[in-house]
């Protein structure tokens, strides 16, 4: 029981980082980003570049998908969502334009990455065994810390940095925020660049455990779907809430159900649909919004 | 008429003249298109790859030496792709776009449904196919339009458990497989050639999503049965890396294979030292059998593509297979009743591997015809980066 945790907690704290920077974009701009997954997938080819061609320290990869994914989710925002969304007072327009930029950025990746599954050596070597009642890498136990203090490192910034309170107050109330000053066009396009950097970082982090490939985007949104609809979309602690239950449920189903099959995402679905005919804005969500 | 108007009116005919030359030499220049319809996006985006990569390669050598002389006539060879995105219902409608080409011959589909969908299409528009899919009913009567482009995992499968029982000393199986028909159709197969060998199966009911990215909670309950071989059957190149370096992480230390082709360079940035020992199947890329003719196809498939994909060592073959039938019988161009009566007598030397191999149709022990392309069974192990043949052996 002590290793199924332990995976879940792994895994929950990658999926938190994940579904953070989605709910982030839908609670200022109110997009389902459908792209979120391809961006993920960036993050995780550049991080992949830089130290396996370019031979640079697992770090330098990780600025470069940070930074390159947050100038690509500023670029989106700019020219591509915000003149929707001044033009089309339909939100399927948004979605439909998020849907476009995932097909494009899978072609793109295609083209300049290539097929392949792609993957970095090992970023600390050996293994922590307590008795085999809990095997883990030290490198997942590096990139679960890594993640941690992320997670910890954009609360703390939404809570304390005048940006994040901007972004909060636009997430609450977007007419009020303006009445207010705040620069609501600036601080959408900072929090949609955020968002996507968010993607690009955990892309560029899991790519020394999970590694990388063309495919993994759109998997890689519905989860983060998943985990917004479990928390409850547009809030923050419920991205976190619900990447580490979809983490532990997958954990816990990989290993107790293994012997009916693979019926884990089976049972978490069917689990999504009751919770969700119950309680459809999630655990932290309001009701009206 | 001043010299100014003769000028323009001599410019005009030399104009009218290399039109017309060019006119007459398209008129005389055939072209053969060949189609390929297979997966070439989704995380199984690298078998359909490198497989139409493969035949792009192939055409771009044949057409650079001035094309393919079938019947006494000179095709140049164009491929047409179609994207099936591993969906049964986009293999169909690539098929049916094939069908309205009038293109007689496609490589694909990559996996068992797919390729099942499309039987009905190319049954019914005189297509002849060459699939990667193993269900014997696509091969066998009445089925005649498919021809299987690899080594199924039936076939491959006793091979490797009896060499690794005699000679590894195995004797204890666990089965590990993807949610999809392919890999389930191919555990099951290989569960019961391991227990026709009398190996112990210890596990083969774990299945995993096919977009799984964290294998450490699926492999945990295989490997707590202690197998002296982890066999993940029909793993995806996406997955291997992966699925290795968990069960390393594990503290596994038995033998790992598969019966599916993988690249050494994904393995090696996947899972590093950790793959080592790896055993999986491959076509005829390793040092000690490929022929100058292969190294030539791996150079133009690098220059072509930027990286060579250890996978198109065999799906190199299947182009090659449909021309030099053609070459045989010229009435197959238009005729695939008379390419079928071709393959039953077709022979000619594999210009792909040292020695004195041949290329043939078989199959007539699993499927009844000859419905199967004489691909070499390499069976090879991962060292350090790079592939070593355990051993070569053929089916039929």
């Amino acid at each position: 029981m002590e290793q199924i945790i332990v995976n879940g907690l792994f895994l929950g704290a990658s999926y938190a980082l994940i579904a953070l920077g989605l709910t982030l974009i839908f609670s200022l701009m109110n997009v389902l980003n459908f792209a979120h997954g391809q961006m993920y997938v960036i993050g995780g080819f550049i991080t992949y570049t830089v130290v396996a061609q370019f031979h640079l320290p697992f770090l330098v990869g990780l600025l470069a998908s940070a930074v390159a994914l947050a100038a690509l989710g500023a670029f989106a925002e700019r020219f591509l969502f915000a003149p929707v969304i001044r033009r089309s007072k339909r939100e399927e327009s948004t979605m439909l334009l998020a849907a476009g930029i995932a097909f494009f950025l899978d072609a793109v990746t295609l083209l300049v990455f290539g097929e392949k599954q792609r993957g970095i050596p090992k970023i600390v070597g050996g293994v922590f065994n307590w008795d085999f009642r809990i095997v883990m890498p030290y490198d997942r136990i590096l990139i679960g810390a890594l993640a941690v203090a992320l997670i910890g490192a954009f609360i703390l910034f939404m809570r304390q940095s005048r940006t994040g309170r901007a972004m909060r107050a636009l997430a609450q109330d977007r007419m009020a925020a303006e009445l207010m000053g705040v620069d609501v066009e600036r601080y959408s396009m900072i929090g949609f660049a955020l968002g996507a950097m968010l993607a690009g970082l955990v892309g560029g982090l899991l790519v020394s455990i999970v590694g990388v490939n063309l495919g993994m985007g759109g998997p890689t949104s519905i989860k983060a779907f998943m985990m917004i609809m479990i928390g409850g979309a547009g809030v923050i602690s419920g991205a976190i809430a619900g990447g580490f239950i979809l983490g532990m449920l997958e954990s816990v189903g990989l290993s107790l159900l293994a012997a009916y099959g693979d019926i884990t995402y089976l049972v978490i679905f069917a689990s999504l649909m009751i919770f969700l005919a119950f309680r459809p804005q999630g655990l932290m969500g309001k009701p009206w919004g | 008429m001043n010299r100014r108007t003769m000028m323009l009116r001599s410019t005009a005919l030399a104009v009218l003249a290399s039109l017309s030359l060019s006119a007459t030499a398209a008129m005389a220049e055939e072209t053969l298109k060949i189609g390929f319809v297979g997966v070439t996006s989704g995380p199984a985006a690298a078998w359909g790859t490198s497989n139409v990569r493969s035949m792009q390669t192939l055409a771009a050598m044949l057409n650079e030496k001035g094309g393919v002389e079938i019947g006494g006539t000179t095709y140049k060879i164009e491929i047409v792709t179609f994207d099936d995105q591993k969906d049964p219902k986009r293999a169909i409608a690539g098929m049916e776009q094939m069908a309205q080409q009038g293109i007689h011959y496609v490589v694909g589909p990559n996996v068992d449904d797919g390729a099942a969908a499309v039987r009905p299409v190319a049954e019914a528009n005189n297509i002849i196919y060459v699939p990667y899919a193993f269900p014997k009913e696509l091969y066998t009567a009445p089925a005649e339009n498919a021809i299987l482009g690899m080594v199924a995992s039936y076939q491959s499968g006793p091979a490797i458990y009896k060499y690794l029982k005699d000679n590894k000393g195995v004797t204890k199986v666990a089965f590990v497989a993807a949610n999809e028909s392919d890999p389930l159709s191919q555990r099951d197969s290989g569960v019961e050639a391991a227990k026709a060998l009398g190996l112990e199966v210890t596990s083969s009911d774990v299945t995993y999503q096919v977009d799984t990215t964290d294998f450490t909670p699926v492999l945990l309950p295989v490997l707590k049965t202690q197998p002296d071989l982890l066999v993940l059957s029909g793993v995806a190149p996406a997955a291997a890396p992966q699925m290795i370096r968990s069960a390393r992480d594990l503290g596994y230390t038995g033998l790992i294979s598969t019966e599916t082709a993988q690249d050494a360079k994904v393995i090696e940035e996947g899972a590093g030292e950790a793959a080592n020992g790896f055993i999986s199947v491959g076509g005829a890329s390793t040092p000690e059998i490929a022929s100058d003719y292969m190294k030539e196809f791996v150079a133009k498939y690098t220059e072509m593509f930027g990286e060579y994909n250890d996978e198109s060592n065999t799906k190199v073959y299947a182009l090659e297979y449909i021309l030099d039938t053609l070459k045989a019988d010229p009435k197959g161009i238009s005729d695939i009743a008379a390419f079928k009566t071709a393959m039953e007598t077709f022979a000619a030397p594999n210009p792909y591997m040292k020695g004195d191999a041949q290329m043939t149709y078989v199959g007539t022990t699993s499927f009844g015809q000859k419905r199967q392309l004489s691909v070499p069974l390499v069976v090879n192990e991962y060292k350090d980066g790079a592939f070593q043949t355990l051993f070569v052996a053929t089916v039929d």
